[in-house]
């Protein structure tokens, strides 16, 4: 999750306070994990030095800034070219498992136990992220969809390397 | 090790139905090899497993449908595998209810007549079988398809049918082999969500086989059959 981004496509919309954003981020990005106060207004600081956004008049009222940032034009592209863009694949999610999985063959470990254990783990996410599903907004739906078609994609690797493993231990052992 | 945050297995002799070393083959093909697995009364049990592993069979021994070769099958403190056939179809007909990926509905029958035939079988009277026919279509989103021919129905109208039907006459197990296998995610998703639903409110305990880990997911505890066995986990590979 890019915060400045982020911000950035917030203040599309129109131009707010920190106060505003933060407020809308954490509904919406937070999920838990609530934006500092102090992280907002630095990262509206550097955009604003970098001339994504614009700081408007300070505003009479309490708190330490009442200014309503603007998105300037380099700042719509920016969030334009970020949207359009896909994000990177990530081909070597798996690299730890699948250190884990080999060292565990090489050193004549049980990784096939590893990997039931691993597979338990995710379940267990998958079976939080379900009753989330189950109960929560159309925004947590939508976060929890996320985070199982990704747990998913992870069991079928241990699912499909589970049944491998006779032979990629035979590669181990002989290499 | 850093492990799930799983519940633990029920322990023996607090489950409402267990399989206890079991054995089958069919022909020279051995599906179990010595499978025990117990399901706590309430519990939603997922069995999971590669093609061809024994889930299903482990789950039609459970159901009595399949007599083991050895090995014990226990239900609610009887054995179900030493019981002559007339008890266990009488069994399976009062206490057991059944949800298949396809092909358990009468086609030529319509939706209401499909979920009050267990009624029907077990002497429920006509008016009270379709009286609570009628009220599950309700409760399935389905009352207007009442009178629809099920082989008329989609598949996700089907299931649900097939799941009122499997539940009608409150059994107190509920064996479901891939329910949601012929279906698209979100309406599987929706299958199981009712199932879950319901199965938690009548405290009906659910033994489910499935090889998809979205739907496994729903239950309370997995299992791996592997080879003709279960794979269980200890508890100290579990950290709470």
């Amino acid at each position: 999750m890019s915060v400045p981004l982020t911000l950035l496509g917030l203040l599309e919309r129109e131009p707010s306070h920190g106060y505003d954003l933060k407020r809308d981020y954490d509904a919406y990005f937070g999920r838990g994990k609530p934006l500092p106060f102090g992280q907002v207004y630095a990262t509206l600081g550097r955009l604003a030095r970098d001339g994504k956004v614009v700081p408007g008049e300070a505003e009479p009222g309490a708190g330490p800034d009442r200014k309503r940032y603007a998105i300037t034009s380099a700042g719509m592209a920016e969030v334009e070219s970020w949207l359009a863009e896909p994000a990177e694949a990530e081909p070597h999610l798996q690299t730890v498992l699948f250190s884990k999985v080999v060292l565990a063959l090489m050193l004549g470990r049980p990784a096939e136990r590893y990997l039931d254990v691993q597979r338990a783990a995710h379940l267990q996410r998958m079976r939080e992220l379900t009753e989330i599903k189950r109960k929560g907004s159309m925004v947590d739906l939508l976060l929890a969809d996320h985070g199982l078609f990704h747990l998913e994609a992870d069991l079928r690797w241990i699912d499909v390397t589970t049944a491998r493993l006779s032979a990629l231990a035979e590669m181990v052992r002989a290499s | 090790m850093r492990t799930a945050n799983l519940p633990a297995a029920p322990r023996h002799g607090s489950f409402l139905i267990e399989a206890r070393d079991v054995y089958r083959s069919f022909g020279q093909t051995p599906a179990l090899v010595g499978a025990s697995l117990g399901v706590a009364s309430g519990e939603i049990l997922a069995i999971m497993g590669p093609s061809g592993s024994g889930k299903s069979t482990l789950l039609h021994c459970l159901a009595g449908i399949f007599t083991p070769d050895r090995g014990e099958v226990w239900f609610d403190g009887r054995r179900l595998d030493a019981l002559s056939e007339t008890k266990r179809t009488e069994l399976r007909r009062t206490a057991f209810g059944f949800v298949f990926q396809f092909g358990q509905l009468v086609p030529e029958l319509s939706a209401a007549d499909n979920i009050a035939l267990p009624l029907l079988l077990n002497k429920v009277s006509r008016k009270a079988a379709y009286q609570r026919a009628t009220g599950w279509l309700q409760q399935l989103g389905l009352a207007e398809l009442g009178a629809r021919r099920t082989g008329e129905l989609s598949g996700g109208q089907a299931q649900r049918v097939a799941l009122a039907r499997a539940l009608v006459a409150q059994p107190k197990v509920l064996f479901a082999d891939e329910p949601t296998g012929s279906l698209d995610s979100l309406t599987g998703e929706k299958v199981m969500d009712l199932l879950v639903s319901i199965a938690r409110e009548e405290g009906t305990t659910v033994v489910l086989v499935t090889h998809d880990a979205r739907v496994a997911a729903y239950a309370d505890r997995e299992v791996i059959v592997r080879d003709g066995k279960v794979t269980v986990l200890s508890e100290a590979e579990v950290v709470r």
